[in-house]
């Protein structure tokens, strides 16, 4: 590293923190439904990416609405994106609950294949709808450029806007679950669903709610991935797996654990890219994980359930 | 149907039919041309076989079957790739006599884990024991610890994932995302003549039908009856004394291996390998291809593989649009409407009808189905904790 200032490494570091923080905001983002349906229902959801993308192109059909027909809608059209998105795909969710998921309760594994049916289904129809070639939606000027407080240290003011919003979120889910009622009975089905019932928490409406309640987070985090990137039939699948895997090595039931994981999965991928190829660091950050959940197979924080 | 027939029809016709239908009836049927595609299919069928035994009869959903076929295609591409290598018609070459891909990526030597690939003798074993003992690995280390059910399809998807991203990552040593091309010859003999093809053809067919016969062996025996009890009931078998996680680490192994052979023929077949293959979308089409044909069926995943694969290669060139609707509408009817697939078609139909009959003094419907996801639950939610057993190890 020579040939370097002491200052230079500093905004280094700096930059390549920020870099690590705003993958963890996605990957959190993303886990945060799954967490939801798959560690508090124990249902795998393959189409979670799916509902990921029905909220970036909400985003893209108010965006096109906005620069098309309102402009002094631009402004604040981002806004009621976030909460369009979350009611689109609430919606969405809710009635894929009742129509298949519902019946597949007792059948984990051919949830999995269901909704990975479900989710060829939705890219299709995304590919039909908005054609092949990837959107993106127009942003509002508050959202581009970016915060430089010195020559070397950069940094774009949507990554900071991401991390903001997943704060957010990851605080409303958490009061949700741990400060509501309907957290309780959400905790309470998950430890216990047949006690649940007994004393009379209605388990159906729960699940259907919790599902449609982690499909309605995914449309969130879909909206707040255009200041990012742009949208795609397939740009939701693209992470699952990553997801699962960090839903997983957190500890299906914990949502401290997702966000530990989150945070050291994308810390981790992201320091290695600085040495190697992307291609190797994720290669090497999926071995760590998958040989560390080879040896502690409950994840990083455990909870006892009674299945 | 009579008895007569039906008792031909439980024992070896089935297989028989298939042999019929594999050795004389396609290719008779069919050009040369069909008929390799036919036998591209038939690789898919080793994979879905391999499905049938590990998650039809022992419960253990892999969605990384892909990773085993990959592999098993890749020895066998790397053996034919530096027999088609060979510094004679390489020297146009920087470094003649490594593959050319390996000299696009400017490498100048063999890398040392191809060498061994020079030997036919070594490909022949490597091809079944390089995924078996991958396969071993995971199994082991997953099942003794009790790991099982979604969790495990979970792990089985990231390795199909971390497998494929490799290859592609590592151009100079695999061939990156075009894969292993331009295979010509094996000992000499030329793979792309037609007498070839049609050679292949059949030693694939031969292979198969070997192949479903040794899992008719498997289930038939007392392990096979204890593969159905532990996917059913894991803690009681547990509990009666058998060590639960060998049965499934061996069945697991066996099912790679199956996968295995089906990629290693299809390189010799087809021509080429590469990591479309190995992903997680094609390992999880693998799976729908056993769900079609029925999971509880050898010979039915058999039929299912040539079944989606005609369906997927007719509609992705008449109709591209609708092949994806159709593709996702088949793994949620399969799913949720038949859950035996088209081998189970019969029975469900007889069920569906005994049950439109007026009910005879409360008689007892016979369990003709296996317990793990075919009969759907009854409406409304279960208080029951699932049956199947899930993540053990938490």
């Amino acid at each position: 590293m020579d040939g370097m200032t002491l200052s230079e490494i500093g905004s280094l570091l700096v930059m390549q923190g920020f870099n690590g923080l705003s993958f963890f905001s996605v990957l959190l983002l993303m886990a945060l439904g799954l967490a939801i349906i798959f560690g508090q229902m124990g249902v795998i959801n393959m189409a979670h990416g799916e509902f990921l993308t029905i909220g970036a192109y909400t985003t893209y059909l108010l965006s096109v609405v906005a620069t098309d027909y309102a402009p002094w809608f631009m402004n604040f059209y981002f806004i009621a994106a976030i909460f369009v998105g979350f009611i689109v795909a609430f919606i969405v969710g809710y009635l894929v609950e009742w129509s298949m998921i519902r019946h597949l309760y007792r059948r984990p594994l051919d949830s999995l294949l269901a909704t990975w049916g479900l989710s060829l289904i939705m890219q299709q129809a995304f590919r039909s709808t908005f054609g092949p070639k990837e959107v993106s939606a127009t942003l509002p000027d508050w959202l581009m450029g970016s915060y430089a407080p010195t020559d070397t240290i950069d940094i774009p003011l949507n990554g900071l806007f991401v991390m903001g919003l997943t704060l957010l979120l990851t605080g409303a889910v958490a009061l949700l679950i741990f400060r509501s009622r309907w957290g309780l009975h959400v905790r309470a089905t998950t430890q216990n669903r047949a006690m649940s019932g007994a004393v009379g928490i209605d388990t159906a409406k729960v699940d259907r709610l919790t599902f449609a309640l982690g499909c309605g987070i995914a449309g969130v985090a879909g909206a707040a991935f255009t200041t990012i990137g742009s949208t795609g039939p397939t740009s939701g699948s693209l992470y699952i797996v990553d997801t699962f895997l960090v839903v997983v090595f957190g500890g299906a039931q914990s949502l401290l654990g997702t966000i530990a994981s989150a945070f050291s999965i994308a810390q981790a991928q992201s320091t290695l890219e600085f040495f190697m190829t992307g291609s190797m660091a994720k290669v090497l950050t999926l071995l760590t994980i998958i040989g560390i959940l080879m040896l502690r197979p409950e994840g990083l924080f455990r909870m006892r359930v009674r299945k | 149907m009579n008895t007569k027939l039906k008792a031909l029809w439980g024992g070896y016709g089935t297989v028989l039919v298939l042999a019929a239908v594999i050795f004389i009836l396609l290719p008779l049927s069919l050009d040369l041309f069909r008929l390799n595609l036919v036998g591209k299919y038939l690789t898919y069928a080793f994979v879905a076989v391999g499905l049938v035994l590990c998650w039809g009869y022992g419960g253990i959903l892999s969605l990384g079957q892909g990773v085993f076929f990959g592999l098993g295609g890749y020895c066998m591409a790397m053996f034919l790739k530096l027999e088609a290598s060979d510094p004679e018609s390489t020297k146009i070459q920087s470094t003649p006599g490594i593959p050319d891909f390996m000299d696009w990526n400017q490498l100048t030597e063999l890398p040392g884990f191809w060498l061994p690939f020079k030997s036919f003798l070594f490909t022949l074993f490597a091809v079944p024991l390089v995924p078996g003992i991958l396969a071993f690995i995971i199994a082991v280390a997953m099942f003794k610890r009790r790991v099982g059910g979604v969790y495990f399809a979970i792990m089985t998807q990231a390795f199909a994932a971390v497998l494929s991203i490799l290859i592609i990552g590592q151009q100079g040593y695999t061939g990156g995302v075009n894969g292993i091309t331009d295979l010509k010859t094996l000992h000499g003999w030329d793979i792309r003549t037609d007498e070839a093809k049609y050679l292949l053809y059949y030693i694939n067919g031969a292979l198969l039908i070997g192949v479903v016969l040794l899992g008719r062996f498997v289930i038939g025996s007392k392990f096979g009856k204890l593969l159905l009890a532990l996917r059913d009931r894991e803690e009681r078998v547990r509990f009666s004394g058998y060590d639960v996680a060998n049965f499934k680490v061996f069945i697991f192994c066996l099912a790679a291996m199956f996968s295995a052979v089906g990629g290693a023929m299809f390189t010799l077949q087809v021509g080429f390998m590469s990591p479309s293959f190995v992903g997680i979308v094609p390992s999880i089409e693998m799976v729908i291809f056993t769900a079609v044909g029925g999971r509880m069926s050898l010979v039915g995943a058999v039929y299912g593989s040539l079944l989606v694969n005609y369906g997927k290669s007719y509609f992705s060139e008449t109709f591209p649009e609708l092949w994806l609707f159709l593709m996702g509408g088949l793994f949620i009817a399969v799913v949720m409407l038949f859950p035996n697939g088209l081998a189970g078609l019969s029975n469900q139909w007889r069920e569906w009808r005994d049950r439109r009959r007026p009910k005879a003094g409360g008689t007892v419907t016979p369990l003709t189905a296996p317990p793990a996801g075919a009969t759907p639950p009854p409406a409304g939610k279960d208080p029951l904790p699932p049956v199947a057993s899930v993540g053990g190890g938490r």
